[in-house]
């Protein structure tokens, strides 16, 4: 256990990298040895798996060629990719040759931030932990440990911090995310949108989209039925102040200025509501306030969002009477990441509105009604009762917040209040990126006493822990099972069909071995994860051997629409669909939805705009060399005049400087007329400055540097983040 | 003997690149290649514009300049589709074919030899798609015999307004792009 420096670190990865290969290569004996495909079967073998480029967990089948991963496709029995995978889910097989992985278990021997780490063994690391572990528990309580996770993998320690008596759990998709349009559709029909999204573009006869760039954000089920409806020639109508591949689709592109989508909002329904063109039978079955809505609305005419939006009345006209043309298979797309301006769960409620002005929920090409392959848990037993309520959301601030607040647990971790978190455990979460203003989070990160980062690559947030624990990617492990609510029952299985290369370890080992560290053996009762499956899965009627060979099962026919069955039920106060909400009004927000022209960019700064790209997933894949060589850099798109105006050349290399003068790295310009005048566009997840992070690191900028502003929704803590302006710094 | 060709309906077209993806990881197309790509011509004025997005590759073309100006016949025309081929062992990676395609769609396989689309022959042979044909999330890409009037690319190009990629050059390219 020598201490090392980064470069020797470095060097000795590059050493355990050259020794795998040499073993594939050379040494068939060895491979012989291979856990997961003990003969080296020649020919060709398929493994079906579900896949983790990102949360939509398509079904895949993993094929290898003489016992080597050779591609990966969509497994065609699995609702979601229907047997397509996008393209990060098709290069996949590069997470497992991802030069830059993380190989085995690391120990900081110098300060926070540093990256210089002592390499260790699991045991090492792992009594570290605990003992770490069982002193803040001793000083502060359990409660003073945060998790912090993103997607499925994370469950196993999720189960072991239960265990150990916290429930401080956040993950950045809540109020970094998609929270906002959750709680605006909660707020308004009473219930979630969920994941994957509850949208039947397939059946929709007009899509209305809403800086919701399909295409170029490749959630793979939402881009198949969009692109079939595409095909059969919907009314698709795009409102983004970027043209962007959906908008090619569009039949009605709407140039918005950013953020004031509310005041466009508002406009469609006045027009909708005083032409008398929503469904009038709907409504009065299922609305509730919709008298004092109408009042309301009567205010906000086409020509009084004209000066706001700069998009023309009669533009505005147009689209809502062809949106009223196709109702109810109308579907107002709530989007997913919805974190922009600070009143976006309002703003998702003005879109929730407009959809049940078209009677679109619960309707065929419209909102249908999830159902889910339900499998009974495991019998573990109960978790201690906490003593102290959770950290993130105290005496209730963000009345509204329907899941927990990843920065309201940076806050506490900060203040000490309402009472001090003291450990972070991260897993598959890249907070550096994900959080706006990073300081925030690395001030918060120095009053911790234990930082743990679990994860596959060495990300920024990586640098930052006091252990780093290397898991092994989705093609060298089982998972949890798979049923997502979708519109209709399945149940898929992720299984091992290749060795990790090094040192790496399936989460569920990891979680299991911590809790038997801190003496919460008892809550893992099985001795491996087939144990677990298979136990699970005989309780109905299945075995392990049989999903494992099969990769996905179906389910029980479930109606999803309220032509079919589904009793149009709301979970609201009121048990209708809210358009005047009395319990917003108890809270003191507005019970209608308003719009408040944000913040404008001085002169000489642009409005920071920023998106996905179809084959990169957040800040997670910019290593894997297939998706690297798909795009290796992100680009800051520049309107074609406003380039001019500053002597831009395309290709050229600036830097982006923010209104707290923050400066991004180096990256490059791209000159387009797809873009508005008075914002800048680019894809999130670049600029990497982890040093571990070899390729990837200095490709691009990352936007989430530039985002040091936000605004906090007050309905639900969400972080507005479309609220930072830059300029160019030339001198790149 | 069929004659294969492709059509790709730009108007689904993402510009995903999963075909350039799945023909990565099907064919082994060595780091810093690609045998198929995605071009965007972009059009108008903001915010009056308009998109094609193209997945391009070899045209497998009907007058094949990479065949003419091989000076070993590893450029070759295959019997089964009439697809353009380069037999690896044959090519001494002179690049003549490189200078002479006017899709620019060859590279030199850091192995040594002329590289390109192959239109998945082998998967072809097998009665099954092309990879990039059968990974495309929007389902906008067609594969199949030009010379018969049945087929699914066929009425396509009669049916749809389309157009080949640099017709000029006089190769009569086999790829078709429905706008």
């Amino acid at each position: 256990m020598n201490s090392i420096s980064r470069r020797k670190f470095l060097k000795i990865s590059g050493f355990t990298i050259g020794a795998a290969a040499a073993v594939s290569t050379l040494s068939p004996m060895i491979k012989g040895a291979n856990k997961f495909n003990k003969e080296k079967v020649k020919g060709i073998q398929k493994i079906p798996t579900y896949c983790d480029l990102c949360f939509w967990k398509c079904g895949a089948v993993a094929y290898l060629k003489d016992g080597e991963l050779w591609k990966i496709e969509g497994n065609p029995e699995d609702p979601l990719s229907k047997g397509r995978l996008c393209p990060r889910g098709s290069g996949g097989i590069g997470a497992h040759s991802d030069p830059d992985r993380l190989r085995s278990p690391l120990i900081r021997t110098r300060n926070r931030g540093e990256e210089i780490w002592k390499e260790v063994t699991w045991d090492e690391a792992l009594d570290y932990i605990a003992e770490k572990m069982n002193k803040i528990k001793t000083e502060y309580g359990p409660e003073a440990v945060a998790f912090f996770a993103h997607g499925i993998g994370g469950t196993f320690l999720k189960h072991t911090l239960n265990a150990y008596g916290t429930q401080n759990f956040a993950a950045p998709s809540f109020a970094q995310c998609r929270g906002p349009r959750d709680v605006g559709f909660e707020l308004t029909f009473g219930e979630a949108i969920g994941s994957p999204e509850r949208t039947d573009i397939e059946n929709s006869k007009c899509l209305v989209l809403l800086g919701s760039h399909l295409g170029e954000n490749m959630h793979n089920s939402q881009v198949q039925e969009f692109a079939n409806a595409v095909q059969k020639d919907a009314a698709i109508i795009v409102v983004d102040p970027r043209f962007s591949v959906a908008a090619s689709k569009a039949k009605y592109y709407l140039a918005i200025k950013p953020g004031t989508d509310i005041a466009l909002l508002l406009a469609w329904m006045n027009v909708i509501v005083s032409e008398k063109l929503y469904d009038v039978d709907y409504i009065n079955k299922f609305g509730f306030g919709f008298e004092q809505f109408a009042a309301e609305i009567s205010q906000y005419t086409p020509e009084w969002a004209y000066p706001e939006t700069g998009i023309d009345p009669e533009l505005i006209r147009t689209t809502a009477r062809v949106m009223s043309q196709y109702k109810p298979a109308t579907l107002i797309h709530p989007g997913r990441h919805t974190t922009w301006y600070g009143d976006d769960s309002q703003r998702s409620r003005a879109v929730a509105l407009l959809n049940a002005l078209m009677g679109s929920w619960g309707r065929k090409g419209g909102f249908f009604f999830p159902t889910k392959f339900a499998v009974p848990g495991y019998p573990y037993p109960a978790y201690p009762e906490p003593i102290k309520p959770k950290v993130d959301n105290p005496d209730k601030k963000y009345p509204f917040a329907s899941e927990e607040i990843t920065t309201g647990i940076r806050d506490a971790t900060i203040t000490g209040k309402p009472y001090p978190i003291k450990s972070w455990f991260v897993y598959a979460t890249n907070l550096i990126h994900a959080l706006p203003n990073e300081d925030e989070t690395i001030k918060a990160i120095q009053n911790l006493d234990l930082m743990v980062v679990v994860d596959v690559i060495p990300s920024e947030i990586a640098g930052w822990a006091d252990v780093v624990l290397p898991e092994s990617v989705y093609l060298e492990r089982y998972d949890e099972l798979h049923s997502s609510p979708f519109k209709e029952q399945f149940l898929g299985i992720r299984q091992p069909v290749i060795d990790a290369p090094g040192d790496q370890k399936p989460n569920w080992w990891i979680a299991k071995k911590l809790a038997e560290k801190l003496g919460l053996g008892n809550y893992y009762p099985w001795n491996n994860i087939e144990e677990y499956l298979d136990f699970r899965l005989k309780k109905i009627g299945l075995s392990l051997d049989e999903l494992k060979k099969k990769g996905i099962v179906h389910g029980n026919k479930a109606p999803i629409y309220f032509e079919d069955g589904i009793a149009p039920e709301f979970g609201t106060p009121s048990g209708k669909i809210e358009f005047y909400s009395p319990q917003l009004a108890a809270a003191g927000f507005d019970p209608v939805p308003k719009y408040k022209r944000p913040d404008q960019p001085p002169a000489g700064y642009f409005r920071l705009l920023f998106g996905r790209a179809p084959v990169h997933t957040f800040s997670r894949t910019q290593s894997n060399r297939i998706l690297m060589d798909m795009m290796e850099e992100n680009e800051v798109w520049v309107n074609a005049d406003i380039a001019n105006r500053y002597g831009l050349k395309n290709a050229q290399h600036i830097r982006l400087k923010n209104q707290d003068g923050v400066v991004s790295n180096k990256i490059k310009v791209k000159i387009t007329e797809r873009i508005r005048t008075d914002c800048v566009y680019m894809v999130h997840g670049f600029g990497h400055n982890s040093k571990m992070l070899k390729s990837a690191f200095g490709k691009g900028a990352s936007d989430a540097q530039l985002v040091t502003k936000y605004v906090t929704d007050p309905l639900m803590g969400g972080t507005g983040m479309n609220v930072n302006f830059v300029t160019f710094e030339m001198e790149a | 003997m069929a004659r294969y060709g492709m059509v790709i309906d730009t108007k689904k077209c993402v510009g995903c690149m999963d075909c350039v993806v799945a023909c990565k990881t099907e064919n082994n197309v060595p780091e810093g290649h690609n045998r198929d790509w995605i071009v965007t011509v972009v059009n108008g004025k903001f915010p009056s514009v308009n998109l094609e997005i193209q997945s391009q590759r070899c045209n497998h073309c009907d007058n094949t300049p990479c065949v003419a100006c091989c000076p070993t016949g590893a450029s070759h025309i295959h019997e089964v589709g009439n697809v353009v081929l380069v037999e690896h062992n044959m090519c001494i990676g002179c690049k003549a074919c490189l200078a002479a395609c006017p899709y620019d769609a060859r590279f030199i396989n850091p192995e040594g030899y002329a590289d390109k689309c192959t239109f998945c022959i082998h998967r072809v042979e097998k009665g099954e798609l092309p990879a990039c044909v059968s990974v495309c999330p929007t389902h906008c890409m067609y594969f199949g015999d030009l010379d018969d009037p049945n087929s699914e690319v066929s009425k396509l190009i009669s049916s749809r307004k389309n157009h080949q990629l640099i017709p000029e050059a006089g190769t009569s390219p086999r790829i078709f792009y429905l706008t």
